[in-house]
């Protein structure tokens, strides 16, 4: 079977698809059409079932070397991906380069100059920058893959992959769910990652639900309906998905105090009676307890956040291997 | 001229009932290659009445030309309802050709646990083989040209077929 995708044009998207339609880089979900959004489910689903295997590797990116590129700190996603290309025997090296040391320009391309001279075959970039991961796809070597873990405020779209694969495994057919994205959705690249790829899955309902001053300008146009308050947002939806405080990226004062955010916009057991009864309770991690989410729910049973760290693995393994293998004749 | 499934099947019954007895197979398990590996063993379960449930292996995880082609678009999941070591499985696929299917497929099976034995049992053996593997039980010896492939279509009714290689996609 034969997939065709959008066809090349200025939109960013276009990089990531091969003329063939295959997967080429992975750096934001916008532009993908759901046949491909769903093979990557698929793949990922297949690689799930390994963990029965008594050796959980396999050897499809055997002799491919994975460098792990960090501008900016993270634990869970760069281990992961150095979990899942590990599972499937590809060789890793991590590069932390400090947040501190701005890298730009032709610093960052003699990086990459660099790092191609030793024969690599995928970079995994985060990046402080929105852009970054791209402006690297667009100046690697044509045989080395590109995967976006995090760019500024603008994607993160393996994240947004495996929240998708936790969804469909607990849920199923999306056209008929109310998802909920609660907190900063101004900072979050993992919202604006969620929400595209909701919208790809045609998703019942998309909401966001924050306070004004975290919610960008216009985000209506993406798709979603728009809640400042948390309990008439959560009634009757199947997914909530908790987002981090970004005190990190929180520049003036766009919040009163953690504690008062708590008390508006925290997640507690009482509030999310008004939720489905079967909702689901998602957060990327790391999770700030008792400033978005309370520890009962973030413990407790509707919360899926570690099944979200594990299926990270499948999903980034199906990723890895779906860019390799559009790679046909790459670096031998 | 193409046999009928049907016929193969019931050869291959007879042909398994008799290689579990002389070798002395005790409980053995069957596990079928996806796609159309698994519907041969779905059937020989059936007619065997195998106790136990139906293994389903799918190799693309296992392919050697994967830096050639690239990821096969439908995947599925493999699934082994039961522990590999030191059980007798029976590896079933529909046609068996260049061997690098089953060459595969024994290295996911050992990725899960250590056999006391592989016996390997297809639907359609045809000449050409590129490694050193051959098939204990044989449903029929088919020889096309060499533009010519086999197909089996199914699962409801199994049917095989030649199919021009210029016609599949």
């Amino acid at each position: 079977m034969t997939l065709h995708y959008p066809a090349p044009g200025a939109s960013p998207a276009s990089i990531q698809i091969t003329r063939e339609g295959r997967l080429k880089h992975f750096l934001t979900i916008e532009g993908l059409n759901r046949a491909l959004i769903t093979e990557i489910l698929d793949t990922a689903e297949s690689f799930a079932s390994m963990n029965d295997q008594s050796v959980k590797k396999v050897p499809l990116l055997r002799g491919k070397t994975v460098i792990n590129l960090f501008f900016e700190a993270s634990t869970r996603t760069r281990t992961t991906f150095e979990l899942a290309a590990k599972r499937l025997s590809a060789d890793v090296l991590n590069i932390n380069i400090g947040q501190s040391s701005a890298v730009k320009g032709e610093s960052l391309l003699d990086t990459l100059r660099n790092l191609e001279a030793m024969y690599c075959d995928m970079f995994i970039v985060r990046h402080a920058d929105s852009g970054a991961s791209q402006f690297i796809a667009h100046h690697v070597a044509p045989h080395i893959s590109v995967l976006n873990a995090g760019d500024g405020r603008h994607a993160h779209p393996t994240q947004a992959m495996l929240d998708m694969f936790t969804i469909r495994r607990h849920k199923g057919d999306f056209t008929k769910l109310r998802v909920a994205i609660v907190g900063d959705i101004l900072h979050s690249r993992v919202a604006r990652s969620q929400i595209h790829a909701l919208n790809i899955l045609n998703t019942g309902e998309v909401r966001v639900i924050a306070p004004k001053t975290l919610l960008p300008a216009e985000v209506e146009k993406l798709g979603v309906h728009v809640f400042h308050d948390l309990e008439q947002g959560l009634r009757d939806v199947d997914v909530v998905i908790m987002l981090r405080l970004q005190k990190e990226r929180m520049q003036g004062a766009l919040l009163p105090s953690e504690h008062e955010y708590f008390q508006l916009y925290g997640l507690t057991e009482e509030r999310l009676k008004v939720a489905a009864p079967d909702a689901i309770v998602m957060h990327p991690g790391p999770a700030n307890r008792g400033v978005e989410i309370s520890s009962r729910v973030a413990d407790g049973p509707r919360s899926v956040i570690l099944e979200q760290v594990t299926n990270g693995i499948a999903v980034r393994m199906a990723i890895m291997s779906m860019v390799m293998g559009a790679n046909p004749g790459g670096a031998a | 001229m193409i046999p009928k499934v049907d016929t193969l099947l019931d050869h291959m019954t007879g042909a398994l009932t008799d290689l579990i007895r002389e070798r002395g197979l005790e409980d053995p398990l069957m596990v079928g290659i996806h796609t159309g590996g698994v519907w041969v063993a779905r059937e020989l379960h059936r007619r065997l009445g195998l106790p136990g449930r139906l293994g389903e292996l799918d190799i693309s995880f296992y392919r050697d030309d994967f830096s050639r082609i690239g990821m096969h678009p439908q995947v599925k999941p493999s699934n082994l309802p039961f522990s590999l070591d030191d059980a007798h499985i029976i590896l079933v696929d529909d046609v068996l050709y260049t061997g690098r299917t089953i060459r595969a497929a024994m290295n996911e099976l050992f990725d899960f646990g250590r056999p006391a034995s592989i016996t390997l049992a297809v639907l359609v053996e045809r000449g050409g083989r590129e490694l050193p593997i051959e098939a204990q039980v044989v449903g029929a010896r088919l020889d096309p040209g060499p533009q010519e492939q086999i197909k089996l279509s199914g699962p409801e009714p199994l049917e095989l077929t030649l199919v021009r290689t210029e016609d599949t996609a």
